[in-house]
């Protein structure tokens, strides 16, 4: 038992930092921070990364994919999560790249795949409705044959910068007399198609990351369609079980721990440091602990794909724990912040209103009550973990 | 024993849930939040009329002479509503500030008019620096002649924008965090040497921070030096109010809660029916429960002007700093995506929740105060470990 690196890795491990020093440059964070160049500091962003060659790990290597083993990929992300980049956008490189190289046709592969590999689309996920959200196989959004084309109407809901979208990957009912999860086909869609339309939803965080999309007779060619009809949720459901290496976020997180703790060190109440307050301290405690325990259950999961078999057991609790310490962070980072947690900023500096990080804590806080909610709730999770692992 | 409302305060309830029904409906509140200060100067005027602005003050200016229990109503509902009036800041901790410790004479020209809606104020207590520690006060006030000049900052003023006059705690003697040494001063908020830097609460209503260069005051709140005690009470009875605020805003999120998993469907049944979520709710329910408990209990004392008073009040806004903390992530997470939408009301009252919890202190800064409160060793606890001592020895 061991967790060394190798002299590959390590030198692995510093080829890394030599190109986040360079590519994560303050220009760059600066345009990624502020929400009105967001898209455009993303794709400078993720191009940096993909000029480097490392846009696509675990991708075949003839589509551009570059073939990391586990241990690569952890070290990229821990090192990328230590300087405060952020992950690449999952809905195009993560998750529907896989659909298409997997069940796509070489057209499909060969229009798509170069596209996400540069940045040069942008894509959104599709799959959640008013009337299905946990219960994703109930969607009602059809498509109906119509020669080569299906026409499609209806809605999807919750959809993340769908007003930033080239194009959108949907889950669609194709066929309703059988199985709710039969006939469900998994379809792509040109967000400039005749026919659709975005609302914004905004948030409790104030911002606009989500979006209602109507599609209303939007003519979508057969050949848009990935694999066959009737096998989406199959193929959706494959995506899922493919582990994405950082759902847990530990690396992010013991980033915040380390800066939530400095706050709390220069936070002063009664001439006392916060982080000698023995209630607060206890707190910070229980949640470094927490991470302790999850950063080994992020490597036992590593090691158990590694060795080639499917991760095991512990992985399904990963998106749970990563979640609980994630927002045990923010919570921990608001109380630090104070009356000024709850100030909004509007026009103000940071200085004029009080705290330099608190509008930070707060649109952190906010945002980070969805993690619970979205990519499975912690409540479908704990179903799924009491029926497949516990056998319950 | 009895813990039912008496029959006016039977009404004043009744009375605010209905103003609540007509006014509060979540688009009506959003266009209200949006004017200029934050709040609805008509609204105000149906308060004074209908009586609500006399209520905690002395029948001698006009007043209700009300007592906990009825602020405990009043502001019980305007938490249910998620009402944005400022009536924290004017009528309770402005207005008695004024009522705790002004001349007759000042009394006189302010309380009538707070009662009649006319005269709005805050009450300016924090600094950057002084986080939950009401007594770290840097901001000085120097004798000038007959006058004060007040020199300093003031943060997050609840309502200092729309206040036409404040009362400013400075420090004319002492060292940063001396209880004694502290002044309080009633200024015009337009006064020279005032600026206010005006901004948003989450919960949409407006605080400011206050510069003062060399402003004249004349008017001092209490005695000079003497101000702690009277603002100590006054922040003791708005602790409080606070956090019966915080119960109403609880009650009504368990409602919404119950009511949108009864509603909602998923595999084809209520998510009501899940064990899971069910649990959930009792345990939220449980917890605002405990939180109405402690309420009743620190009202009683407080009224009794019992010595379990300070304990029991310190108990309560730890026990509402926490249960808030549960009931607004789990109303959230209840409610799936549409929890985290503005669209809904839910983010709204746990904005409402979570600044209900920083108000003079949050949970764990007062949980640190009841520890200190409790644990000091008895006098007699202390002769007993002493005498163990030298027999050890
Ligand atoms: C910020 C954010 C971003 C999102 N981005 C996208 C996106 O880009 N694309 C997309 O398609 N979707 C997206 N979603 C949608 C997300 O996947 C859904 O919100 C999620 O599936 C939950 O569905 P729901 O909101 O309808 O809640 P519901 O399914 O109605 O759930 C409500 C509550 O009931 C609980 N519950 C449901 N079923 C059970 C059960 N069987 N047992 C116990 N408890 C249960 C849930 O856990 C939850 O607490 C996003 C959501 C959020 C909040």
């Amino acid at each position: 038992m061991h967790t060394q690196f190798s002299e590959q890795d390590l030198a692995f491990k510093a080829e890394v930092q030599e190109f986040l020093a360079e590519a994560w440059d303050d220009e760059l964070k600066a345009m990624v921070h502020n929400r009105d160049t967001m898209k455009k500091g993303m794709v400078e962003w993720q191009q940096r990364i993909y000029r480097k060659g490392w846009m696509a790990p675990g991708w075949p290597e003839e589509h551009g994919g570059i073939n990391w083993s586990v241990t690569q990929n952890f070290i990229f992300n821990s090192e990328r999560a230590r300087v405060g980049a952020p992950d690449k956008m999952p809905f195009g490189v993560t998750m529907v790249a896989p659909v298409i190289y997997k069940f796509g046709n070489e057209e499909q592969k060969q229009r798509f795949l170069p596209r996400i590999l540069n940045s040069e689309d942008w894509w959104c996920q599709g799959y959640s409705e008013p009337g299905a959200g946990s219960d994703l196989a109930s969607l009602k959004t059809r498509a109906e044959l119509d020669g080569d084309e299906y026409i499609i109407n209806g809605s999807k809901i919750w959809t993340t910068y769908a007003q930033y979208a080239d194009w959108i990957f949907c889950l669609v009912r194709t066929d309703s007399s059988g199985k709710k999860q039969q006939g469900i086909s998994f379809m792509l869609i040109d967000m400039k198609s005749p026919g659709i339309t975005v609302r914004p939803i905004m948030t409790i965080d104030g911002f606009h990351h989500l979006n209602e999309v109507f599609f209303e007779d939007v003519r979508v060619p057969v050949a848009n369609r990935v694999g066959e009809e009737g096998m989406g949720w199959t193929y959706a459901k494959s995506l899922l079980v493919l582990e994405r290496f950082s759902i847990a976020e530990v690396a992010d997180s013991k980033r915040f721990l380390a800066e939530l703790k400095e706050m709390a060190r220069q936070e002063i109440n009664g001439g006392r440091s916060l982080l000698d307050d023995p209630i607060f301290a206890s707190r910070l405690a229980d949640v470094e602990i927490d991470l302790m325990a999850l950063e080994y259950t992020e490597l036992r999961a590593l090691a158990a794909a590694a060795a080639g078999g499917t991760p095991g057991p512990e992985s399904s609790l990963l998106k749970l724990q990563g979640t609980d310490v994630q927002k045990a962070i923010q919570e921990l980072r608001m109380d630090v912040a104070g009356y000024y947690s709850n100030t909004l900023q509007g026009d103000l500096t940071p200085q004029q209103l009080g705290h330099d990080f608190a509008d930070f804590a707060q649109k952190h806080y906010f945002r980070g009550r969805a993690s619970s909610i979205y990519g499975g709730s912690d409540e479908v999770q704990k179903n799924i973990t009491a029926k497949y692992v516990l056998g319950l | 024993m009895n813990f039912n409302l008496n029959e006016e305060q039977s009404m004043i309830r009744e009375s605010i849930a209905r103003f609540v029904m007509e006014n509060y409906e979540l688009d009506k509140r959003n266009t209200v939040v949006a004017l200029e200060h934050g709040y609805s100067p008509e609204h105000w005027q149906q308060f004074a009329e209908l009586g609500w602005l006399s209520i905690p003050f002395a029948e001698q200016h006009g007043g209700f002479g009300g007592g906990p229990a009825d602020t405990m109503v009043v502001m019980q509902e305007l938490g249910k509503g998620l009402v944005a009036e400022p009536y924290l800041s004017t009528v309770l901790l402005f207005g008695g500030l004024l009522q705790a410790g002004a001349s007759d004479e000042v009394q006189a020209q302010t309380i009538p008019a707070i009662i009649a809606g006319e005269l709005q104020g805050a009450f300016a207590y924090l600094e950057r620096q002084s986080r939950y520690e009401i007594t770290d006060i840097l901001c000085t006030a120097k004798q000038d002649g007959d006058k004060w000049l007040l020199d300093g900052e003031k943060t997050v003023v609840l309502n200092g924008g729309a206040a036409q006059q404040l009362i400013v705690a400075a420090r004319t003697s002492g060292a940063q965090a001396d209880e004694s040494g502290i002044s309080l001063f009633l200024v015009d908020a337009e006064s020279s040497g005032i600026e206010r830097t005006v901004y948003r609460m989450t919960d949409g209503k407006q605080a400011a921070n206050i510069q003062l260069s060399a402003v004249v005051a004349d008017t001092v709140i209490g005695k000079i030096d003497m101000g702690y005690p009277v603002m100590k009470k006054v922040v003791d009875d708005a602790r409080l109010a606070v956090c019966a605020d915080a119960l109403g805003v609880m009650e009504s999120l368990n409602t919404q809660t119950v009511e949108y998993c009864k509603n909602r469907e998923q595999f084809g049944v209520p998510i009501s029916s899940f064990q899971a979520l069910q649990h959930r709710m009792v345990d939220m329910f449980a917890a605002c429960e405990q939180v109405k408990s402690l309420l009743y209990r620190a009202v009683c004392t407080a009224a009794a002007d019992d010595p379990d008073a300070q304990r029991s009040l310190l108990a309560l806004k730890v026990k509402t700093g926490r249960a808030g903390r549960l009931i607004g992530g789990e109303a959230i997470q209840l409610h799936g995506g549409m929890g985290m939408t503005d669209e809904v009301a839910v983010g709204h009252y746990v904005k409402r929740l979570m600044i209900d919890n920083l108000l003079f202190g949050d949970a764990d800064y007062h949980e640190q105060l009841f520890s200190e409160l409790v644990n000091q060793p008895q006098a007699d606890a202390a002769q007993l470990v002493s005498q163990t001592d030298s027999e050890a020895a």
